[in-house]
């Protein structure tokens, strides 16, 4: 399809003004190349990090040390699942598909949070993970609720909600060893000291790195910095750990008055950049494991599709 | 307590899947399947005793599940055959015994609904791969012969459940032939052929890789002693 120049032009005012008006951009409606792209990119690491997320927490499903905790770990690595769902149709709605998505996560084209490249070692990191993990993923989603582009947003409200009951969840988890005897506390308190920083790294690179975001900023795909978004989860989580009866493993953890918010101490880049380029520790196990199960489920997917042509049935 | 073992083992196995299946769709189809048996095995635990003492406190020789939910996960197709064979018997059972007028009844009633979805779910797979391509068919074959031998359990009557066991049999065997010959398979042997082996697990003799699955299940829950969770 050609485009005149002055039609480009109005196609793009017209974005402009909707955007700028706080309108719901929708697929049918033109939008430029490089929003639709940003779009598919940040879509699909989302969908990619749903995916590749229920693996710490499923590692923990046949070891759940009560029946109760069973049921919430396996009922929410199900709306993990089903949040990769709603994502990687949220994506599709912008020209691409959901193999496609999936080939570009297996060769390692498209990435997901580097969160997962941590282990679950302990029973207590399921509880670190819903408190911490998901609590940064809610501070961070929650602004997407009102993402200028129309199917995303309405994801996020759905997916927004679940994910507020997880972390609920996981706080609980941890309350419960904490009070518990000393050997949980200890647990609780250990999953505590290696989630922490990894969570805060969920929010991405200092603003002044952060490469994509002024764009999206622009385009309100975004809402807020990295760096504000990160400083907002600490100031919910440190009375969070203190009710807890946690210790948050920052010496330079204090309230600074002046800001009325809390300075903490810096991060570890380096480590960040690391996992980022897939030397974390857990990101070969992590990528094996999801094309593993995609190549052993292969001949699956393709009984489906051939019964499906010799019957006329909707795909599987 | 036997139903309650069934549904709490083949929760487990179904557990086992999660993240792995072949495609999303199944994960979530599967980890339903998993969380609807954790819920019946915890209400029928709940009826015994304390659910956690039960589940996470006998030993192997104290369980009283069938032998045919305590089969590793195999395949895709095994899995499948697995809960056709289970949840053809499940449905028929619970729907006897929702009708009499035993304890039982109402958890029954509550669950029939959930285990005639299960049955939808693997009636379909497994025409699917019985009549999709040449190499699911043959692994759904090869899956239905393996675990054959241990369905002919699944009709040894259980104490104090009002039911008749050889109509419960037969209901079962032309429902499941039905299914098997849509799905252009062959259902093994029969009753009569010297395969129908049944196993004895609901006098706690269990097969091997039962042992290992009750290691990991219980591992954490005995480390801390009296802890709560």
């Amino acid at each position: 399809m050609t485009t005149t120049a002055p039609e480009a032009g109005r196609l793009e005012a017209v974005f402009d003004a909707a955007v700028a008006a706080d309108e719901r951009i929708e697929p049918r409606d033109w939008m430029p190349d490089a929003y639709r792209a940003t779009l598919v990119r940040q879509i699909a690491q989302h969908a990619h990090s749903e995916i590749i997320g229920m693996q710490p927490e499923a590692n923990w499903i046949t070891r759940a040390p009560s029946l109760r905790r069973k049921a919430i770990l396996m009922a929410k690595v199900q709306d993990e699942a089903g949040h990769g769902l709603y994502l990687y149709s949220a994506a599709e709605t912008l020209g691409t598909s959901r193999d496609e998505l999936l080939d570009k996560l297996h060769s390692g084209r498209q990435r997901y949070s580097s969160i997962f490249n941590y282990p679950t070692l302990t029973w207590a990191d399921v509880g670190a993970i819903g408190w911490l993990v998901d609590g940064a993923a809610i501070t961070n989603q929650v602004p997407l609720c009102r993402c200028s582009y129309g199917p995303y947003a309405r994801a996020m409200v759905r997916i927004c909600k679940e994910e507020s009951f997880h972390q609920r969840q996981g706080y609980e988890l941890l309350l419960a060893l904490s009070r518990g005897t000393e050997a949980q506390h200890a647990m609780a308190q250990d999953a505590v000291n290696r989630w922490w920083w990894p969570s805060l790294m969920m929010f991405g690179p200092p603003d002044d790195e952060s490469s994509h975001s002024a764009q999206s900023m622009a385009w309100k795909i975004k809402r807020h910095s990295n760096d504000e978004l990160r400083q907002r989860f600490v100031d919910i989580c440190v009375p969070q750990a203190a009710s807890l009866g946690l210790t948050l493993p920052d010496p330079d953890l204090r309230w600074n008055e002046e800001r009325g918010h809390h300075d903490f101490g810096p991060i570890d880049w380096d480590e960040f950049h690391e996992v980022l380029r897939g030397n974390g520790p857990c990101n070969d196990q992590r990528i094996s494991r999801r094309r593993q199960a995609h190549e052993e489920g292969a001949w699956v997917r393709e009984a489906a599709a051939a019964y499906a042509a010799k019957h006329g049935e909707a795909k599987a | 307590m036997a139903l309650g073992d069934d549904a709490l083992v083949l929760s487990h196995r179904l557990g086992e899947w999660a993240g792995n299946a072949p495609v999303l769709e199944e994960d979530v189809a599967l980890a339903n399947i998993a969380l609807d048996l954790l819920g019946q095995a915890r209400t029928l635990l709940s009826l015994v005793g304390d659910e956690d003492e039960l589940a996470y406190l006998r030993e192997e020789r104290a369980f009283r599940n069938v032998q045919l939910v305590e089969q590793p996960n195999g395949d895709f197709a095994h899995t499948i055959a697995r809960q056709l064979y289970f949840s053809v018997y499940q449905q028929l059972l619970y729907g006897r015994l929702a009708a009499e007028d035993g304890p039982l009844a109402p958890l029954a009633a509550k669950a029939v609904k959930e285990v005639a979805y299960h049955r939808d779910h693997a009636e379909h797979w497994t025409l699917r791969l019985g009549d999709g391509t040449p190499e699911s068919h043959e692994r759904m074959q090869r899956a239905l012969d393996a675990l054959w031998r241990y369905t002919g359990e699944l009709f040894e009557p259980v104490d104090g459940l009002p039911v008749d066991w050889t109509a419960l049999h037969d209901g079962w065997l032309t429902a499941v032939t039905g299914v098997v010959e849509q799905a252009t398979l062959t259902l093994p042997g029969g009753p009569q052929s010297g395969a129908w082996t049944a196993g004895a697990g609901r006098q706690g003799i269990h097969t091997e890789p039962f042992g290992r699955m009750l290691a990991e299940m219980q591992h954490l829950h005995r480390s801390h002693p009296g802890a709560s969770w």
